[in-house]
Parts: C-alpha cells; structure tokens; sequence
C-alpha cells in the first residue's frame, strides 16, 4: 500500500457506530409502567371515596413495601443499577392492595407488597423474568398465611383507624361470598325455589343492592380496588387507547365467565352477576394483560383469557372459594410457555412453501 | 387511480422527509474516487489495470467477477494512483481501485437510440457491460434478475418507488424529474423479460410523483401507478409484491418464482441510459440530509466520491453543530460510518449527517415479553424468541422458526420498549444459520 493509500484511511475521530436501526419509536419500559399507574387512579379514588383514608394507607403500605424490596435487591443483593424509577414496582404494589380488603393490618399490607416482588418477581432475576403475576403471589401468600385478616370485609363508610379493633358492626359479607354460602345451604335454595326467588335476588336483597351498585362500586363490600367495574373500566379503556393493552385477553376472559355462567346458572341475572363481581374485571384489565406473564400474540391472548374466566367460573361455582381470579390467572401464567409455543404467528410464506413441497 | 394497498404488520416511523422539495443537484466532478471492486451481491470484480495506468471516464477498471457479478467502471478520467484495500461502508477493508482525475481530459460523450428497437439479448447485454445493480441499495447484478430460466416466465415487472426509508427523497425527485426516463426503462425491462404488465408502486405520501407518473401513463395501458399505503417496510421486495398483486413469495424464494421482477426507480432510470446510450453506471442520486448538513438536498454524484468530498461540495457541514453519527442509507436499515473517507458505492441511496440529539440511542433494558417486535415483524416472525435463541447459540433451533426469512427492516428493534439490539442480533444470527448450513448441506435438502 502507497502513501496515498495510507492518508485515505485515516479514521474520523468520535463517530458513533451502531446498528441499524438508528432511530427508535421512543416507548420504553418506564412509559408504559407509569400509564399503567395513571390507569389505576379512577380505581383508587373509588376506594377512597368507599373506605377513606384507610384505603389510601393500605395502598401506600403495599407500594412501599414492593418498592422497598426492589431497591434493596436491585442494590445489595444483585448489584444491579437500581430501577425503581421505571414504576414497576408501584405497579405491582397498587394491584396488590387492591384485591386485598380495606380492613387489612397495614403491616401486612407492607409484608405483601414486599414480597410480591422479592418472591414474585426478583427471585426469577426481575423484571421481565417472572413467571407469576407478582400482585397474585402475595395475595395467594397473605391468605394462606392470614386467611382472617384477608376475608374480614370492611363496610363501606365505616370509620377505622389504624390500631382499632374492628367490631362485627363495621364488616360485611361480599356478594360472591353471600351466594356461595347461599348455594351451600339446601334448605335456603329449597326455599328459594319454592318461592320463585333467584339465588342473585337473594344475594341483592340482603344486601340492599342493584346492579347499577355493582357497577358502580358502591354501598357493598369487597376487595378494595376491584370494587368499581366503572372506575377500572375507564383505566383499562385507557390502556386500551394508549396501545399498552389489546382487546384479546380481557374480551376473552369476561366473555368465558359471562357466556358460560349464562350456560350453567341458566339466566342473565346470574351472567351478569358474575361479570360484574369479585376481581374479574381488574383481572381482566390488568392482571392478565401484564406482558410479562402472558401469552405474546393476540391468538395466544384469547387461550390465555378463555382459561383464566372458564378456571375462574369453576372455581367460583364449583370450588371451596367464593372467588377464583387470583387463582386461575396463576394456573394459566404456567401454561404461557405452552400458549406461546403453540401460537406462533404464520410466517410470511409459510404456507406456500409447504404447498409448493407438496 | 388504484386503491392503495398494503401488507400486514410493520409499523410508521416518522417520515423526516424534508428534502423531497429540493431539485436533484449536478455536482461537479471530484478530484478522486475509491471504486470498490464488491458493490454488488455476489463475486467481486477483478481489477484490470494497475497503479499509473491512465483511464478514460466510462472504461471498465474491474471485470465481473463471475456470472452474478457486475464490472466497474472509471467513473472519472485520470490516473490509477491505487490498487489496495480501501474501506468499505460495510466496516471491513475491502479492495478498490483510486483514481485521481486528470481535468486535461474531457468525459467521452455518448449518443442516444431508441433502445426499443433494439433486439432482446443486445438490451441485456447493455445492462450486464454498465454494471448495472439494484440501486434501491440490495445492488443484485441486474443481468441476472433479467434473466430467469426458461421454467419461470415473467408475467410483471414491478418497479419500487416506494421509498419507505425515512429520510430519504431521491427516488421521489427522480420520479417527479425524470418521469419519461423511469418509464422508458421500465419498457426496457419489460421488454427483456417478455413481461406483459408493468406496475410502479409508489406510497401515498407521494402524490405529486403518483400523478406526473399517471399523465404519462395514459398511453400505455399496460403500465399501472399502484399507489401504496404509507407503512414501513412497503418497499420490501416481498411486502411491495403482496401489496401489488396479493402473490405471497414463498420462504427461501425468489420474486421470479412468482413470475414477478422488481426492479428499483433509480435502477430503471440508469438502465435507459446504459441501453439508449451505452452509457456505464457512472453516477446516482444521493440524498443528504440530517442537523449536521449545511445544504440538504438531492445529489447527483460520481460513484467513488468520498463522503468528505460529497458533504465538501455541496456546501460541507454546520460549523456550529457539532457530528455525532454518519448513517450511509436510511434511518431503518443503513450502515453507521465510523470513517469519512469511505466511498459511496453503487447502493448509497442517502447521507444522513446527525448530531448527538438525532443519534440518541436508549438505554437497553430487560424483556417485557410485550409481544411488540412480534406485531411489528412484517415477516410474521418472533423477535424475541430469535434473540433468546441467539443469545444461547442455538442456530439450528432459530434456524427452523425463520432466521433466514428476516429482512432486516428494523421495525422490531424500532419498536422495542427495551431497546433491545434485535438488528444487531440477527445479523449475526443470520451468519451462522448460514454457516450452519453449510457445515450440513444434506440434512437441510
């Protein structure tokens, strides 16, 4: 090689080199995180307007303990850059205390959102890697571990602060856990029948409520975030818009449970009860919708969502506990691998090559 | 007019097309060019003169290196002053051939036939002596593409001016500028294949192009303006081919097994003048854009000229704003330089010059399994599952779910809420799948 050879190769300083793509739609990790967190605000006003500043401390409880536990991990254990700012943790400390009652110890509340991400989530190497949805390993967790504490349902509006005992007066029974009680009882649905009543009317009678209630969320008791259908439905709307979620999963689960309560219970009063009861619409919305630990192809989505409401309703019908989402979802996140492997998406020329073959 | 039509998944990047108002510019010749003897898939071409030959604008300075090769030649008159490795816009050094000019030596001038007229193997053969290769930037051997075997007819040539790539105007102003010549090569083309119908696909973000192209159209019946919907990668062979006539390529095939030849705008522009006029590839138009750039615009520009003396003569860099990445091509799919003195070659379709704030790369994160990449991919393919199966090694594994059908168009990295480098990935993926193959021709048939 000649001098001139030598001077035309002489680099620029400084330059950046990397692979094309050079330019990058601009969603990250973090944005979709934080819209989940603004998607779950309806539902946290609801909550607050139904059990007061008690719902807020519960929900504060979990989202520092979740958040706690992924910072000490990330720093001391794994020494990792810690990424608590990416609202994952918050997340996940959010839809822990909200299927868990108004009327738990806040300690507890702070002892769930702690280990819903170190067992649920930094066990597996964080985020991405989990295979449960973490918020439903800490709520399976806190009822087998405080099962008292975890069914002890607070009325709405009835004053608690932290430390008081809670008297009979201020709790209440849910709607899902009247019927399952009510369907177990012979000589009460013997009664029933006799007098034309349905199971639902039951349930609504005593408790002095609608539908409209139901959806609503209000003047009934339950799990403190799951309770207004309206409020959760406009943050999954929202998702929805943004493009974090598709319609697959949560179209698929609500439909499983509505249609097949339709079959086996026989009415629309009963389908519409289950549809608008217990954690099936945040199970809907933001449980089975979680990326991480559901199918990735809208094909695999609707498998996922028709196995979450068919285990669900099985449970709630059939099964020893009067609600089944949090269970059946952590059935079927172990069988996303499967879903996945077996709804690959059709190759750009696939067929046609194997009919070329033929 | 057509409907517009379009493929499934892919995804809309910004368009950045800000030079698509500005003429194509003829830029003065340069005082030297690196003429690389690989610009084209397949064998290189072998140098033929040696260091103080003196050459003329036009002679052939490096013959085809095979059948699925393309002869280069001097794109300027002067003097070989180097026979050496050079290097090439791909990273690698590679061997080229500089030429200094000599501006006592006036360019040979050529005379213009109807190409028509002529018979079909002297057309082909004008394509194969011009060194004509795709210019839409895959730069396959024209020759070869227009000659299919006999078992597979050409029923259409489709010609892509489609021009997904942001940033990039070139095929657009050439459209707009030189409407007469892009058709007449078509004709060409169609003719040296026997071809029956003509398409040229362009996307809607284009109308002033689709419109010039229809008024000249009217005459000849046979020749359609498909408009395209504006969605990336629409210029993909095979997502341009789908959107057009609804034939889907099989995996591991060409286009002429769907009896179809797709051709580049810019490709058929050059080969009316190799045909016309006997006139070799000497030039095309590059587009250079980006913060960095004094004077954006369209170029027309020797090939061999260096990225320095491009960005010098039209008008040079920004004082003020400081160069953080060079991208030869597009934003989706070109190659970042790392040295200026690397020539532009047959295939470089643009220069985009980019401060730090347009290079900006984000932070690689963890996979969400969000299922983006795989909603983008407009092969069908699974993103993430390649990667993870690259990551670990297994490339007979990612070989069976389609590594090779990847057309590294980017929209899954695009995409990417995690920043993955599933581009990056994949190329390398894609090396030793075909290494791979090759290791065990027998059990892949």
């Amino acid at each position: 090689m000649n001098t001139t050879t030598a001077a035309l190769n002489t680099p620029a300083h400084g330059l950046l080199v990397t692979s094309s793509p050079h330019i990058y739609s601009g969603l990250t990790a973090a944005r979709v995180m934080w819209d989940v967190n603004i998607a779950l605000v309806p539902a946290l006003a609801m909550a607050i307007y139904n059990f007061g500043a008690r719902a807020a401390l519960v929900v504060l409880a979990s989202v520092l303990g979740a958040v706690l536990a992924e910072f000490l991990i990330q720093k001391f254990l794994m020494h990792k850059p810690v990424c608590v700012s990416d609202g994952s943790a918050v997340v996940t400390g959010i839809l822990l205390a909200f299927c868990v009652p108004a009327a738990l110890p806040i300690w507890v509340a702070f002892v769930g959102g702690f280990i819903a991400i170190a067992l649920g989530k930094q066990v597996y190497g964080g985020l991405g890697q989990n295979i449960f949805n973490p918020a439903h390993v800490a709520r399976a967790l806190l009822l087998g571990s405080w099962p008292v504490y975890m069914t002890t349902w607070l009325k709405p509006g009835a004053a608690m602060s932290t430390g008081a005992a809670i008297t009979d007066a201020m709790t209440c029974a849910t709607p899902l856990g009247i019927i399952k009680t009510a369907g177990r009882d012979a000589e009460l649905v013997k009664q029933l029948s006799e007098s034309g009543t349905s199971l639902v009317s039951y349930v609504f009678s005593q408790l002095q409520i609608g539908f409209s209630d139901l959806f609503w969320g209000i003047n009934f008791s339950g799990s403190l975030g799951e309770m207004s259908k309206a409020a959760l439905l406009l943050g999954g709307l929202y998702l929805l818009i943004r493009g974090h979620i598709t319609w697959h999963g949560p179209v698929a689960m609500c439909a499983t449970v509505f249609v097949g309560a339709l079959i086996f219970g026989g009415t629309l009063e009963y389908a519409a009860f289950h549809l608008l009861t217990g954690g099936l619409i945040i199970g809907a919305f933001f449980m089975i919708t979680d990326m991480v630990t559901s199918p990735m192809t809208g094909c695999g989505q609707l498998i996922f969502g028709f196995g979450c409401g068919a285990l669900t309703l099985l449970i709630r019908m059939k099964g020893g506990y009067p609600e089944g989402v949090c269970y059946s979802i952590l059935i079927m996140n172990s069988l996303v691998p499967l879903i996945d492997k077996f709804t690959m998406p059709r190759k750009f020329g696939q067929v046609k090559a194997k009919e070329a073959q033929a | 007019m057509l409907e517009p039509k379009s493929f499934a998944g892919g995804l809309h990047p910004p368009e950045m097309k800000l030079t698509s108002d500005k003429a194509i510019k003829n830029l003065p010749l340069p005082d030297r060019v690196v003429l690389h003897v690989s610009q084209h898939i397949g064998a290189p071409a072998k140098p033929s003169h040696k260091i103080t030959d003196k050459v003329s604008c036009g002679e052939v300075v490096a013959e085809a290196g095979g059948y699925v090769s393309a002869p280069i030649h001097a794109t300027i008159s002067g003097s070989v002053i180097a026979v050496g490795n050079f290097m090439h816009p791909f990273g690698v050094p590679s061997p080229a051939i500089v030429i200094e000019r000599d501006p006592a030596v006036a360019e040979p001038p050529f005379t213009s036939e109807n190409g028509l007229e002529l018979s079909v193997a002297e057309i082909k053969k004008r394509i194969q002596d011009s060194g004509m290769v795709g210019l839409g930037g895959a730069t396959f051997p024209t020759h070869v593409k227009l000659s299919p075997p006999d078992t597979k007819p050409i029923d259409t040539v489709i010609l892509n001016g489609v021009e997904c790539e942001p940033a990039l105007t070139s095929d657009h102003r050439l459209m707009l500028e030189e409407t007469d010549k892009v058709i007449n090569g078509l004709q060409l083309i169609m003719k040296a294949l026997n071809a029956k119908n003509g398409i040229i696909g362009v996307e809607n973000n284009k109308p002033d192009a689709i419109k010039a192209l229809d008024d000249k159209l009217k005459a000849l019946p046979n020749i359609t303006v498909q408009p395209l919907k504006v969605k990336y990668p629409q210029g993909g062979e095979k997502q341009l081919i789908y959107a057009c006539l609804g034939r889907e390529i099989p995996s591991g095939s060409l286009p002429m097994d769907v009896g179809v030849v797709v051709q580049n705008v810019a490709s058929a522009a050059a080969i009316a003048d190799a045909v016309n006029m006997k006139r070799p590839l000497l030039e095309r138009i590059v587009t250079l854009a980006g913060n960095c750039v004094a004077n954006p615009g369209n170029y027309r520009v020797r090939i061999g000229t260096t990225v320095c003396d491009f960005i010098e003569m039209t008008g040079g860099l920004k004082k003020d704003v400081p160069l953080k990445k060079v991208i030869m091509g597009g934003p989706m799919m070109g190659f970042a330089l790392f040295d200026l003195h690397i020539p532009i070659i047959k295939g470089t379709s643009g220069v985009l010059c980019w401060d730090s704030e347009e290079a900006a790369q984000p932070h690689e994160t963890s996979c969400l399994r969000c299922g983006s990449c795989i909603r983008a991919c407009p092969m069908g393919l699974m993103p993430q599952k390649m990667k993870q199966l690259i990551d670990h090694r297994k490339w007979d594994k990612v070989d069976e779910i389609g590594m090779l059908d990847c057309i590294e168009c980017g929209c899954c990295a695009y995409a990417c809420p995690s920043a993955l480098p599933l581009v990056q990935s994949f190329k390398l993926g894609k090396k030793n799948v075909m290494a791979e193959r090759k290791k065990a021709p027998a059990n892949k048939g």
